[in-house]
């Protein structure tokens, strides 16, 4: 069984049709990316998995649970994270605040324990400091700690998003475009936390990206898509050479089979 | 410039960040429960109105500061927090029963009218609860056969443990006891704030979006920051109906909401000092206003004044320093502690950057 699988999934804004009976299954373990030009639906595929959209038709279930029936608050308890292209993070808050609300789902203490601070609300902060530390070691963001968001560099605020995303320790990650607007640097680090990830985390990766350098390096199986519908799945480099893929690039940018070649 | 060192998580989640910072808070208090052996009688009045103020002004805080929802409404639940209190003591219950009472119930109030009302963003949010604290004025006199409508209620003794507490004869027990509520109250904020609770309220206030993506209900979390509030309020709403002495349907007015709003604005959005600093502006601007005429025009009265000061000064604060009083204190420290290395645009706002309304 698949960890995640959306069959025959249609979304339409309006007269615009976003994702056009999709089908895809997401392996646990693996990289999987989703590329394709702008507009082509994928931040969509993202929202729809996290239930800020529903779907017209189609199903959505993770590890065999029907997601659809599910509010967006309770899908993070099934262990799906993400992060979101425009970077969104608790502005007025500091790093280390955000990231501990990335434990959210693991709280086990009532208002009422929290209202008087009791013994067991001191033992679970405790614990959850440990789990976001640990986040904070692997991303290097310890300079950052009690710095607020608003004032921290864009390239600081995206790796801040992936370890809140990380701290709530989920089964499957949803990235989208965790490289873009990053230099060439951050994307470097950018990459070796996501193979770390996969690898030592066991944490299975979704990730929507432009940079065919970075999706040839990390992922596993990619799958293009363009006005919502599937146009080519496989390797990297078979999703590349695929005629339809170039076919849709074609126009805007043809990707380039080089690495570190940027389709946008 | 003094660098904090942190050797233990402890440090973040303990009441105070250092013992420096928990001896100034400790001589703070100190420095309360000595004031009346410091000042007369009149001017113990004059603080435990104060004290009262802040009171009402740290629950609107939790809602606006910490959750980031605004409420023209509190009027009303300092209303039901007053005529609950009292109709209970008037029924024979006994103060130290009837009083945190008062504030259960006012906070369910808060959070039954939450459900609804927290589907509304913004300026729908704050017409809608505007509209309760104009209704509250109708609802009193209506419900006259409890509420005594427009003639009033008068305030019953207060009795705890066998030892009367009156504004008049024993004015220092009277600031005592509102002290003590004072403390308790912003324990409690303190320790919702360091909890999952108030991290959940700051998510909601800054992204729901994001709050969602991290499984914070955010409908449940605003009904949660809504009753909280409601019932701090009502807390302090007993307690200004029973310093009156008296009061009626329109001892609640709405103008109170405006004025709770004002406080928190002026005194600092978000923080807990804010409420304090800005229950003193409200208390004592009033006094400076009429000071200032008497000495500029000699008894002549201008109507509206004392309002028209107020809307000017809310304007003032939003459109030059939304952090503050508390915020701009925080500001001279920082830059006291840096001097000379200080840089001029340290606390410019930052644009964030790249957001848009669109989920993409
Ligand atoms: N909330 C919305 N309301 C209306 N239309 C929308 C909405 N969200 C997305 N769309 C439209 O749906 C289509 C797919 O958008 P989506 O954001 O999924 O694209 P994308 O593949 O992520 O593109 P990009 O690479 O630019 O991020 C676009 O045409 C977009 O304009
Ligand atoms: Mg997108």
């Amino acid at each position: 069984m698949s960890l995640l699988q959306l069959s025959d999934v249609t979304l339409k804004f309006g007269g615009l049709t976003a994702v056009a009976g999709l089908s895809l299954a997401v392996e646990e373990g693996e990289v999987f990316a989703l590329v394709g030009p702008n507009g082509a639906g994928k931040s969509t595929v993202f929202n729809l998995v996290s239930r800020f959209y529903t779907p017209a038709s189609g199903r959505i279930t993770f590890a065999g649970q029907d997601l659809l029936r599910l509010a967006p608050h309770d899908v993070p308890a099934l262990g799906i994270a993400r992060t979101f292209q425009n970077i969104e993070l608790f502005q007025q808050s500091t790093v280390l605040q955000n990231l501990l609300v990335g434990r959210h789902r693991h709280r086990r203490t009532t208002l009422a324990e929290q209202l008087f601070h009791l013994p067991s609300v001191r033992g679970e902060e405790r614990e959850h400091r440990h789990a976001v530390e640990e986040v904070i070691d692997f991303l290097d963001l310890q300079p950052y700690r009690d710095a607020r968001i608003a004032g921290l560099p864009y390239g600081v605020r995206k790796v801040v998003e992936l370890g809140r995303a990380l701290a709530s320790k989920p089964r499957l990650l949803l990235l989208d475009e965790p490289a873009s607007g990053l230099s060439v640097e951050e994307t470097q680090n950018m990459r070796w936390w996501i193979a770390d990830i996969r690898r030592h985390m066991g944490i299975t990766v979704m990730m929507v990206e432009h940079d065919m350098g970075l999706v040839g390096k990390v992922s596993d199986r990619v799958l293009a898509l363009a006005d919502g519908r599937r146009l080519a799945e496989g390797t990297p480099a078979e999703v590349q050479a695929h005629p339809a893929v170039i076919a849709a690039y074609l126009g805007t940018a043809a990707p380039s089979k080089a690495a570190g070649g940027r389709v946008a | 410039m003094r660098f904090q060192f942190k050797t233990s998580y402890e440090q973040d989640i303990r009441l105070f960040e250092d013992r420096r910072q928990a001896a100034r808070y400790a001589l703070l208090l100190a420095l309360a429960v000595a004031l009346p052996f410091l000042i007369d009688d009149y001017f113990l009045g004059e603080a435990t109105n104060v004290l009262i103020w802040a009171i009402a002004g740290l629950g609107l805080m939790l809602l606006t500061g910490q959750a980031g929802q605004v409420s023209l409404g509190h009027s009303a639940f300092m209303a039901l927090g007053c005529y609950a209190c009292v109709l209970m003591m008037n029924a024979g219950v006994s103060f130290v029963l009837a009083f945190p009472l008062a504030g259960i119930v006012t906070g369910l109030a808060g959070a039954l009218i939450a459900i609804p009302a927290m589907k509304l963003h913004g300026v729908y949010l704050a017409i809608a609860t505007l509209a309760l604290a104009i209704l509250a004025d109708d609802i009193i006199v209506l419900t006259a056969p409890w509420t005594g409508g427009v003639a009033g209620l008068y305030a019953p003794p207060i009795d705890i443990l066998g030892v009367t507490v009156d504004r008049w004869s024993t004015p220092d027990l009277y600031w005592w006891m509102v002290l003590a509520v004072a403390v308790l109250v912003t324990l409690a904020y303190v320790n919702i704030l360091r909890s999952a609770t108030g991290r959940a309220f700051a998510a909601v206030r800054d992204s729901e979006i994001s709050a969602q993506a991290m499984g914070v209900n955010v409908a449940r979390t605003k009904t949660i920051a809504f009753g909280l509030s409601c019932a701090i309020t009502g807390l302090g709403g007993a307690l200004m109906g029973l310093f009156a002495g008296a009061f009626n349907n329109e001892t609640f007015t709405f103008l109170i909401s405006i004025q709770l709003v004002m406080m928190i604005v002026v005194g600092g959005l978000g923080f807990i000092q804010g409420a304090f600093l800005g229950a003193v502006v409200i208390a004592f601007l009033p006094q400076a206003l009429s000071l200032a005429t008497d000495a500029l025009g000699r008894g002549v009265a201008i109507p509206g004044l004392e309002a028209g000061v107020f809307g000017a000064l809310l304007i003032a604060f939003v459109l030059f320093e939304p952090t503050g009083l508390w915020g701009r204190w925080l500001k001279i420290k920082t830059w006291l502690e840096l001097f000379p290395f200080a840089r001029r645009d340290m606390f410019r706002r930052q644009r964030s950057y790249l957001k848009t309304e669109r989920l993409r």
